[in-house]
């Protein structure tokens, strides 16, 4: 597993540049241009269960939901971060993406600890140490089990 | 119990008496706005469009903007796709290319009015708290899902309350006010916040309260609000709304604020955003002598008519620097003849400057305009990320119509209250 770190204020142009939006909107259009203006190794070189961890602001800017397809699709494990610009992070529940909001599991981790998701207890262990992180509520976390929002709106307009 | 403005707005569309920061509620947004992304909205949902339909005709807004006239295949395509979508389903507000900025039209067009809620696949979405509607940005799978059921879920924000005084000095601009804020609480100061603006607001028109709104989400804001005041009302009736046809929202005297920031009008001078994060922002005097290849003016923080008046101003009978490529971007074709009848073109072309059609322009980096390595461009749009207008390597410095005119005259990043004086 590797894990990927990154600073504040990631915007959404630098995890997938703007002038791609109108022509890439499905998985293996969007995969080659994730993170391409951040990080041009991590499209090449990312594995399934991989874990981004940023500062500040992760996914700010633009409503474009192409680098939360790209992530979840690429099988990013979860993106921990200090904080989490809205609009990406309502587009990661709806994609059934894993996003931790904890800035002490941030700040204490460094390149050799190791790092474990606890999501039904709601911990987080790096190194030596365990945080708690903020659980969804129910209602938000229906949509997520469901797969996604596509999913739970097809079974909700299905038992209509 | 007193209320915010979001906390009241967001009872009265969940049908509930009260809400608290931190409640989930569900709403039925009275407009859902889609762009150029619509065509990737509704391929997502195609069988379940044809089994259930879509949820009400009149609920999307519809607006071809981003990439117009179509650049490439793709494009061409996405276009068609869209406008078979329209014709088949009877949506009844669809602009095709050419009538402007999906945000300038909602407001232009009396779709957003006092008291409502508004919900849109583009995080400038949260325009529309210009003219007193609760309005926020949402990805596209939510678009989606809102085109076939009507409704969603928001998380009811805090609030922060931003009380403006005073006035603002000559050459000194709304612009500069929502530069100077986000400099101060930094670009996530407000996020998931709902943001309100109090105080001497009344000297601020619909277009400069349009570029603060605009710039809500720089903030991280889930919404910014100006309250339904005259300035609102006479705008509204200006294009055939009667104050009977919209019930604004106001926040209770006594309602709770997360955050109460004050900034007094006469203090604000005229600054700049500069790479590649919008709250890394300077005074201008700090930043004079940067030199520009590329001067935008417009697009939806900073196209209206005001905006162009003020650049015409400024540029009228002089040429800008040989050095210098400035593009301006009406904001809306209502806006386009408006500065024709004017002369405002008229003056901006003899000038040296080249019209794009109205729409985003190169403010997205995907044409008209997009920056080669190297090369600097000072813009009146919203955003200044690193690739925002096409190229890594690029710089792009935010500031008011006003800075970025004075700054095509002389080829570098210039005080507008230098050319003003003269």
């Amino acid at each position: 597993m590797n894990i990927w770190t990154y600073g504040d204020n990631i915007d959404t142009d630098m995890l997938f540049p703007g002038k791609y939006v109108y022509t890439c909107s499905v998985a293996e259009e969007i995969i080659p241009h994730l993170l391409e203006d951040l990080d041009p190794s991590f499209s090449k070189n990312v594995k399934e269960g991989d874990i981004i961890i940023a500062g500040k602001n992760f996914g700010c800017g633009s409503s474009r939901e192409q680098p939360v397809i790209g992530l979840k699709a690429v099988g990013v494990k979860a993106v921990i971060a200090k904080s989490f610009a809205r609009i990406f992070y309502r587009a990661a529940i709806n994609q059934g993406l894993i996003l931790i909001e904890c800035p002490k599991a941030v700040d204490y981790f460094s390149k050799e600890k190791n790092i474990e998701i606890y999501m039904d207890s709601g911990k987080i262990i790096v190194g030596d140490k365990y945080y708690s992180f903020p659980k969804l509520p129910e209602q938000i976390n229906a949509i997520r089990n469901a797969g996604g929002l596509l999913e739970y709106t097809r079974q909700k307009l299905k038992n209509r | 119990m007193d209320m915010t403005f979001a906390e009241k707005i967001l009872a009265k569309y969940s049908d509930l008496k009260e809400v608290v920061p931190g409640q989930i509620v569900t709403v039925q947004p009275d407009h859902l706005l889609t762009h150029d992304n619509t065509a990737a909205i509704i391929q997502k949902i195609i069988p379940e469009i044809d089994k259930y339909g879509i949820y009400s005709k009149s609920l999307p807004i519809i607006v071809l903007d981003h990439v117009i006239p179509a650049s490439s295949e793709k494009t061409a395509k996405n276009h068609k796709i869209i406008r078979n979508f329209v014709r088949k389903n009877e949506i009844k507000n669809f602009f095709d290319i050419g009538y402007g900025i999906c945000h300038q039209l909602v407001v232009e067009k009396g779709l957003a009015l006092p008291g409502q809620i508004i919900l849109g696949s583009d995080s400038h979405t949260c325009s529309y708290g210009a003219i007193g509607a609760f309005s926020s940005g949402i990805d596209r799978t939510e678009a989606a899902s809102l085109l076939l059921t009507g409704e969603t879920w928001l998380k009811v924000p805090n609030s922060i309350n931003m009380n403006l005084t005073g006035k603002l000095n000559p050459g000194v601009y709304s612009k500069d006010v929502i530069l100077h804020i986000i400099g101060d609480i930094s670009s996530s100061g407000a996020n998931y916040c709902s943001v309100e603006f109090h105080g001497d607001v009344g000297n601020f028109s619909i277009d400069d309260r349009f570029t603060v709104t605009n710039m809500g989400i720089e903030m991280g804001a889930k919404n910014s609000i100006f309250f339904c005041d005259n300035v609102s009302r006479k705008y509204l009736n200006n294009i055939g709304i009667k104050d009977s046809s919209y019930c604004p929202i106001y926040a209770d005297k006594d309602s709770f604020y997360f955050k109460k920031y004050e900034y007094n009008l006469n203090d604000i001078s005229p600054v700049v955003a500069c790479p590649h994060t919008v709250d890394n922002v300077k005074s201008v005097s700090d930043v004079t002598d940067i030199e520009i290849q590329q001067c935008l003016i417009g697009t939806c923080t900073n196209g209206r008519l005001s905006d162009l008046k003020i650049a015409a101003n400024i540029l009228r009978g002089k040429k800008i620097n040989p050095n210098v490529r400035l593009l301006i971007l009406p904001a809306s074709k209502d806006v386009f003849e408006k500065a024709l009848n004017f002369g405002i073109i008229e003056t901006i072309v003899k000038s040296g400057g080249v019209i794009l059609p109205p729409g985003c322009g190169p403010c997205l980096g995907a044409h008209q305009g997009v920056l080669a390595p190297g090369e600097k461009c000072i813009s009146t749009s919203n955003r200044n990320f690193k690739g925002r207008m096409g190229c890594k390597e690029a710089e792009i410095y935010l500031a008011s119509p006003a800075t970025v005119a004075a700054s095509s005259l002389y080829g570098k990043i210039t005080d507008p209250r230098e050319v003003l004086k003269k």
